[in-house]
């Protein structure tokens, strides 16, 4: 569910001291042309083409139906370890030999694994075009999985699990996950991973990847210094011959009904209190996305604008970071507000966000609050367009999702429709400050909870 | 940050000056105003957005020890309010007209922006100039901000055990300079700190003389530059700032920190003192970092974590873009079932192969090709192209960014291999070792 970076640099933290959390803001719209064009390929793989010519490099990424959700619920991490070995060899490159291809050329290779989908990315300059397509379909259409590398990368993901045991934030992370998905496939944590890798074998690896990797499904956008003439019939010769296994997602497990708060408290001997507080959310195509996105700006999705940043950081200096979240998936995902305070004000901290969620399901929103929120989605549109790899994300995500190649003209009617009263609504459906996952990860003697 | 530290390869005392006629012109047109701000606007027209950076040339370095911290404290402060715009004014107006902004502070700098669609540049130049000259620093205000660093010190440093070792390693490897503390400063120092002390640093440190304002993005410089000179060309030119001496002498023997904290895994970092962009052998240096530690095919991971499996993460990082002589870092995560000792004789055994063996002309090559495409690559952002801008200015010159690739490309094994043997020994190193302890 979480994707936590397994090798954080220390090192950067030495120099950069960043004041706040960017806002978390949606798409808005004024570009007048289209973003992009749609191409059905030869082998039924959808692309979306952006070209842009300004800098002579290429910027690729993909999305196919193998992530968590293609895994059936025995085989937690399958989807994630897969994806890693596909640039571990293929039948005609070792490990080595990918990764010094790629460095040669000072491109950019990746595949990983993700709760819908795996995503494939691919970076290199206009002239090494070839080379690059060359290797990314390879990683994707011939990978060997030689078992020393399965062996190889199960350890390490292991040992990776076991160093974010000392980051707080995913230990309650990972506990808020369990607790609101139970067995369902963006329920999987860490634990569940590392208790299922070693008794994994090669065959399943291989099972999994010829089931799930194939065209069909498949969504690779483009951006860049090409033209239209010139990419498709590359595409078409490098990714013909992709088999396509199955299509069919295992049926998904129901995540719990939770009928009261629960509360998980978790004892480190650390000096903040990590809190993870919220519930099950709503899926990517629910009518009430827009609506539900505009209450979590308000609430504290919105950066600095937001109530609980206002409140618990401007007003009380009570933490550094506190923000709430909306993760709305092909399946409905969760909301989440997360803040890490000194373990002494654990309890006030829980205090007052169940309050301004309350206060949010019971009161109007300000006319102010919601013209403001407006104004911001809609008028950093170009902000979410201005570089390449932007704009790559965003044509998979509409395709995706089915927003339409005209998801940028129609956005801001979108948002300019939500009134008041919608937001009222959704707060009030949407939001349970009475069942609520509460974890906490603290230095309990300390935090004293209350709760 | 990556992107931004692989560009640090431009030295101001290179032998290779004779690559500068090969520059390449970035476009950037350079203005000082009479008051001593200086100007950098560079036009990018691919997109209709706009980033207004000012970066002001004081960070951790212009510290002491007791008051470390001050210039972040500081940073937060500026979000707080002037007269005309009153406390949470800055960031909601910013936000209410489609912008994103924030700010940062390192040891040298402490830098503000604001990223916009193009039409709302002139809130840049109100509200920075504003506050360059006005800040309200309220009491209550900097007593509840003050708190908000003391839990961001918290979670950045005191519950991350790696962090909390490389924050010792880091003081240990200084005995002089101001380098050796940490920008968001020691907890005690936090704890002690005034208002007083916050305004005396505004005073000193924030005006027009002391600054740099960065622009990219899709504007008119015809346009934009008398708007600039309209808000900022009246704000007096400060005091003379008052330059910093400090000399880090030479390390004359090995040094190392142990930490012993609640962890899971072990970690092993070792920092050598190398010289700053502003020397040649910056270049050097620069490629040797890419040849160590760039990609999965670079000699640290390949050695370590890939064949070895002694490491889970193994890395080098070359701290060069400074306003003075800093630390090239190489550094691993023991895995498990393997010994701190194994790991860090693995990585001098790296070492040691470039001090005794030149590179492999491919291995050069590559590491070259990584350089010069990142720099390429890195033109698609205008806000990480201003970015470097303003570094490189606040630390050195901008216009070392129009020499970079071709003065890259002029580095030769010979040049590698002296720069090994020079700066890698073991009486130059500070060690780091994170001891886990048990629960």
């Amino acid at each position: 569910m979480r994707n936590t970076s397994l090798l954080k640099k220390v090192l950067c933290l030495l120099i950069f001291l960043v004041l706040g959390t960017q806002a978390v803001a949606a798409v808005a719209a004024v570009a007048a042309e289209p973003l992009g064009k749609r191409i059905v390929l030869e082998n039924g793989m959808v692309l979306l083409l952006s070209e842009k010519h300004d800098i002579p490099m290429v910027t690729v990424s993909m999305a196919i139906k193998a992530g968590n959700t293609a895994a059936s619920a025995g085989q937690p991490g399958i989807a994630s370890l897969t994806a890693s070995l596909l640039t571990q060899g293929t039948a005609r490159r070792t490990a080595g030999q990918i990764s010094s291809e790629i460095d040669f050329i000072g491109g950019s290779l990746s595949v990983s694994g993700g709760d819908d989908f795996a995503s494939a990315g691919l970076r290199v300059l206009k002239k090494d075009l070839t080379i690059g397509f060359d290797l990314l379909a390879d990683v994707l259409m011939n990978p060997v999985f030689d078992q020393k590398e399965i062996d190889r990368k199960v350890k390490e993901i292991l040992a990776s699990i076991q160093q974010q045991k000392d980051e707080p934030g995913v230990v309650a992370g990972e506990a808020f996950t369990k607790e609101v998905f139970g067995r369902n496939s963006y329920g999987q944590t860490n634990e569940d991973v590392a208790a299922y890798l070693p008794k994994l074998t090669r065959q399943e690896v291989v099972d999994f990847y010829h089931a799930r990797y194939g065209p069909k499904g498949a969504v690779i956008a483009i951006v860049g210094d090409v033209i239209e003439a010139e990419i498709v019939p590359l595409l078409n010769k490098y990714f013909k011959g992709w088999k396509q296994g199955e299509l069919q997602q295992p049926a998904s497990i129901e995540p719990p009904r939770i009928e009261k708060n629960i509360v998980r408290k978790i004892h480190k001997d650390i000096t903040q209190a990590n809190i993870a507080m919220g519930h099950l959310g709503i899926s990517r195509s629910n009518p009430d996305y827009y609506a539900v996105m505009i209450m979590n700006y308000i609430l504290g999705g919105g950066g600095f604008s937001s109530r609980l940043m206002d409140s618990i950081r401007d007003n009380k200096g009570l933490a550094y970071d506190v923000h709430s979240a909306v993760v709305a998936l092909m399946e409905p995902g969760h909301f989440e507000i997360t803040i890490q305070t000194k373990n002494e004000s654990a309890n006030e901290v829980i205090a007052e966000s169940l309050k301004e969620v309350g206060r949010i399901r019971s009161e109007l929103v300000a006319e102010k609050e919601l013209t403001d929120a407006k104004a911001y989605l809609t008028g950093s549109f170009p902000l979410r367009m201005d570089t390449s790899a932007k704009i790559a994300g965003i044509l998979v995500s509409i395709e995706l999702y089915d927003l339409g190649l005209d998801y940028p003209q129609k956005y801001a009617g979108i948002i300019n429709s939500v009134t008041r009263e919608d937001i009222l609504r959704v707060a009030k459906k949407y939001l349970h400050p009475d069942r609520m996952v509460i974890v906490v990860v603290a230095n309990q003697e300390k935090a004293k909870l209350k709760y | 940050m990556r992107i931004i530290k692989v560009v640090a390869l431009i030295s101001l005392l290179s032998v290779s000056v004779a690559a500068m006629s090969f520059a390449q012109d970035l476009k950037v047109t350079e203005k000082v105003l009479p008051n001593g701000l200086k100007v950098l606007l560079k036009e990018e027209h691919k997109a209709p957005v706009v980033t207004f950076q000012i970066w002001y040339k004081v960070g951790s370095r212009n510290e002491k020890l007791g008051r470390t911290g001050v210039s972040h404290v500081l940073e937060h402060m500026m979000f707080k309010g002037t007269k005309k715009y009153g406390p949470k004014q800055f960031s909601q107006t910013v936000q209410r007209n489609g912008g994103n902004d924030n700010a940062f502070t390192g040891r040298d700098y402490t830098a503000y922006f604001e990223n916009f669609a193009s039409d709302r540049i002139a809130i840049s130049l109100d509200l920075e100039s504003d506050r360059m000259q006005n800040l309200l620093l309220d009491p209550k205000d900097f007593q509840s901000e003050r708190d908000v660093v003391k839990e961001e010190r918290r979670m950045r440093t005191d519950d991350d055990p790696t962090s909390t070792m490389v924050e010792q390693m880091t003081a240990a490897a200084f005995i002089a300079h101001p380098y050796q503390w940490p920008v968001i400063g020691w907890m005690a120092d936090l704890g002690s700190l005034t208002r007083d002390d916050l305004a005396e640093h505004y005073r000193r440190y924030y005006a027009p003389n002391n600054a740099t304002i960065v622009v990219a993005g899709d504007f008119d410089t015809k346009t934009l530059l008398p708007q600039i000179e309209k808000y900022f060309g009246r704000i007096p030119r400060g005091p003379a700032v008052p330059a910093v001496g400090a000399v880090e002498p030479r390390q004359l023997g090995e040094r190392r920190i142990i930490v012993k904290q609640q962890a899971e895994l072990p970690a092993v970092f070792a920092g050598y003192h190398t010289p700053d962009i502003k020397h040649a052998d910056s270049f050097a240096l620069e490629v040797l970092q890419g040849i160590l530690s760039s990609g999965k095919s670079s000699r640290l991971y390949k050695a370590l974590v890939y064949e070895k499996q002694l490491a889970l993460y193994a890395g080098g990082d070359y701290d060069n873009i400074a306003n003075d002589p800093s630390l090239f870092y190489v550094y691993a995560g023991v895995m498990p079932g393997k010994t701190t000792d194994e790991v860090e004789q693995a990585l001098y055994a790296e070492i040691e192969k470039l001090k005794t063996m030149p590179v492999a002309d491919e291995e050069l090559q590559k590491a070259k090709n990584q350089i010069a495409s990142s720099f390429i690559m890195g033109q698609d952002s205008i806000f990480y192209q201003a970015m470097l801008l303003g570094q490189f200015e606040t630390v050195a010159n901008w216009r070392l960014l129009e020499t970079y690739v071709d003065t890259v490309r002029a580095v030769t094994k010979e040049d590698v291999m002296r720069v090994a043997t020079q700066y890698f020994t073991e009486d130059n190193r500070t060690v780091g070792i994170l001891v886990p302890t048990k629960k």
